[in-house]
């Protein structure tokens, strides 16, 4: 009996195969992640690179200098002035606007969603705000010209606050903002973990204190990364400062003043008649590199913020 | 002082004809039992009996997520826990917990005791403050010299010594104790258990168990739970006597098949 069984069992050790099998579809799935993933850098390495070359032209045209350029406040193309100050401070104001706006604003929309409101509360609330992130941004501008300057009109005088101002459009880039700024960080604060909420209220704390001493310093990466990545989108926001903010640069740091931002620059410039190779044409491949050298370095602060203040909670 | 004396000194925690629900299901039915003051109090029972949620009841800690309401009374010191005017942010002030996971706040060693006094007004000296409550729970001499770093930095039993020594720092009467050293390796364990029994001199302690050993080692008095075999299936305590009256010679046959491991 004893024997059989030690048989049967050199029996099966020969027939097992440890051998490679193919398998195709595997390898195919690989191969297609493999290429999307590819793909996307590729691109994105395209565009740094045609933004770079025609950016280069710009700058190696006669009377075009980068430190002229970073240190001037006129951009006068026709009498090639290109100081790149009066963009920038108008992109800065509308920025700085909005954010004032969208940053109070969504903290307070996600710490009460995540914190204080009951389940169907959130479920109704959490829908509407998305759909404020889909409207297009040129129901936005509108929005900007023929509700919100009408308001500040009304309010500081007309004589005062000029039809296109970056005020306006500031303050309604921030409510454009709001949804996204209060979506990832509710999804922060929620992906705190119940057992630390649980262990405050057992220490007698209350909801406020569980909420702003707890929660949101444990989910203060997270919340960093969503200010941050707001604060890129108000930098690269085109049409609603393209409608409502004017055009022309202008330096000022008046919020009532019309003032072109660097995107509502580009987009006059390139809808008008342009020929290839002109200085005007050249110099929105330079403008184009400074706002994604803008966002490029947001992005690598936001990524330092979130590595030094990650407060691991497990 | 002029109490309300209708209650009998002797017990901290009563309860009466006390049912628990989630949403409409029943999960805990008809407990009464009374948590005797400077005792440690056991509720053992197989999984899913509702050991947990009857704790969580002691502190209003069920109310926090789920849908979940009560019938019956919970009384502390003769007051109704859940009456309409009490608050339930000053019942945990008084009724402390620890969890079956540590769960030290994202801070420092030193915050973490200091946060939890602070909350609750304290003015006095903080320092002080923070090296009693760590010394009475065993931990100071492991940590005094490095007060400043996260509290996640320590290992799993460190971490349970810190969640009760926060705990303590508040001086709650009362500490609910949810499977402390479930998490912990045996040499942790019977730290916390030692503990325990210090903390019998100025505490109340009610502590959840599915280690039968631990109960009989550590507790004065046990609460068998089980599920009972109507169609509702809920939990609720089945016997609640002396712990040695339990492990020795206990009345329900459910309860000597239980402890003398016949099964669970």
């Amino acid at each position: 009996m004893a024997e059989l069984t030690v048989k049967n069992l050199e029996k099966k050790a020969s027939t097992i195969s440890l051998r490679r099998k193919p398998r195709w579809g595997e390898t195919i799935i690989q191969g297609l992640l493999f290429f999307s993933g590819f793909f996307s850098i590729f691109i994105t390495l395209g565009i740094v690179y045609e933004l770079g070359k025609e950016a280069l032209l710009f700058f190696q045209m006669p009377g075009v200098d980068l430190l002229a350029t970073l240190t001037t406040t006129e951009w006068k193309p026709h009498v090639n002035k290109f100081g790149i100050w009066p963009l920038l401070t108008s992109t800065l104001m509308t920025t700085l606007i909005a954010m004032a706006i969208a940053i109070p604003l969504g903290m307070g929309v996600a710490v009460y969603l995540s914190e204080y409101a009951i389940p169907k509360v959130r479920s109704t609330l959490k829908p509407i705000l998305e759909i404020l992130a889909g409207i297009p941004t040129i129901v936005y501008g509108y929005f900007a010209l023929t509700f919100m300057t009408p308001l500040l009109r009304e309010i500081f005088g007309k004589d005062v606050v000029q039809i296109y101002n970056t005020g306006s459009a500031g303050l309604v880039m921030g409510i454009l903002i709001l949804p996204l700024i209060s979506s990832m960080t509710e999804d922060a604060l929620s992906a705190v973990p119940r057992s630390l909420r649980e262990a405050a209220y057992a220490m007698g704390a209350t909801k406020l204190e569980v909420a702003l001493q707890i929660v949101v310093p444990a989910a203060l990466s997270g919340i960093a990364a969503a200010i941050i990545v707001g604060i890129s989108r108000a930098v690269g926001e085109t049409m609603i400062v393209a409608v409502a903010a004017g055009a022309g640069p202008n330096f000022t740091f008046s919020p009532f003043i019309g003032a072109e931002t660097i995107t509502g620059h580009i987009v006059r410039i390139s809808g008008g008649d342009l020929s290839y190779d002109s200085i005007d044409y050249n110099s929105i491949f330079a403008l184009g590199l400074f706002l994604f050298i803008i966002t490029l370095v947001l992005n690598i602060i936001s990524q330092a913020i979130v590595r030094r203040f990650r407060e691991v909670y497990e | 002082m002029a109490l309300n004396n209708n209650f009998d000194q002797k017990y901290i925690i009563e309860t009466r004809n006390l049912d628990i629900y989630y949403g409409s299901f029943k999960a805990v039915a008809g407990v009464n039992m009374r948590v005797e003051r400077n005792a440690i109090t056991a509720i053992i029972g197989p999984s899913g009996c509702g050991k947990s949620t009857l704790l969580r009841a002691f502190n209003r800690m069920n109310e926090l997520y789920a849908d979940t309401s009560i019938e019956g009374e919970v009384t502390f010191s003769g007051q109704d826990i859940y009456a309409r005017d009490v608050d339930p942010v000053e019942v945990r002030y008084r009724i402390g917990m620890v969890f079956q996971k540590p769960n030290p706040f994202p801070k420092s060693i030193y915050e973490n005791i200091a946060w939890t006094a602070r909350i609750h007004g304290y003015k006095g000296n903080m320092d002080e403050l923070v090296e009693n409550s760590l010394r009475q729970a065993a931990l100071w001499d492991e940590v005094k010299d490095k007060l400043k770093q996260s509290g996640l930095s320590l290992s799993g039993g460190q971490q349970q010594r810190l969640c009760i020594a926060r705990a303590l720092s508040i001086k709650p009467e009362v500490i609910l104790m949810d499977e402390p050293a479930s998490a912990l390796d045996p040499i942790a364990t019977l730290k916390i258990e030692e503990l325990m029994q210090d903390l019998k001199q100025n505490y109340t302690i009610v502590i959840v168990t599915h280690n039968m050993q631990q109960a009989a080692r550590a507790s004065d008095y046990t609460a068998m739970m089980m599920l009972t075999n109507g169609e509702s299936r809920s939990g609720t305590v089945i016997e609640f006597d002396e712990t040695n009256i339990i492990f020795t010679r206990p009345k329900d046959k459910r309860t000597e098949d239980y402890v003398t491991g016949r099964f669970g």
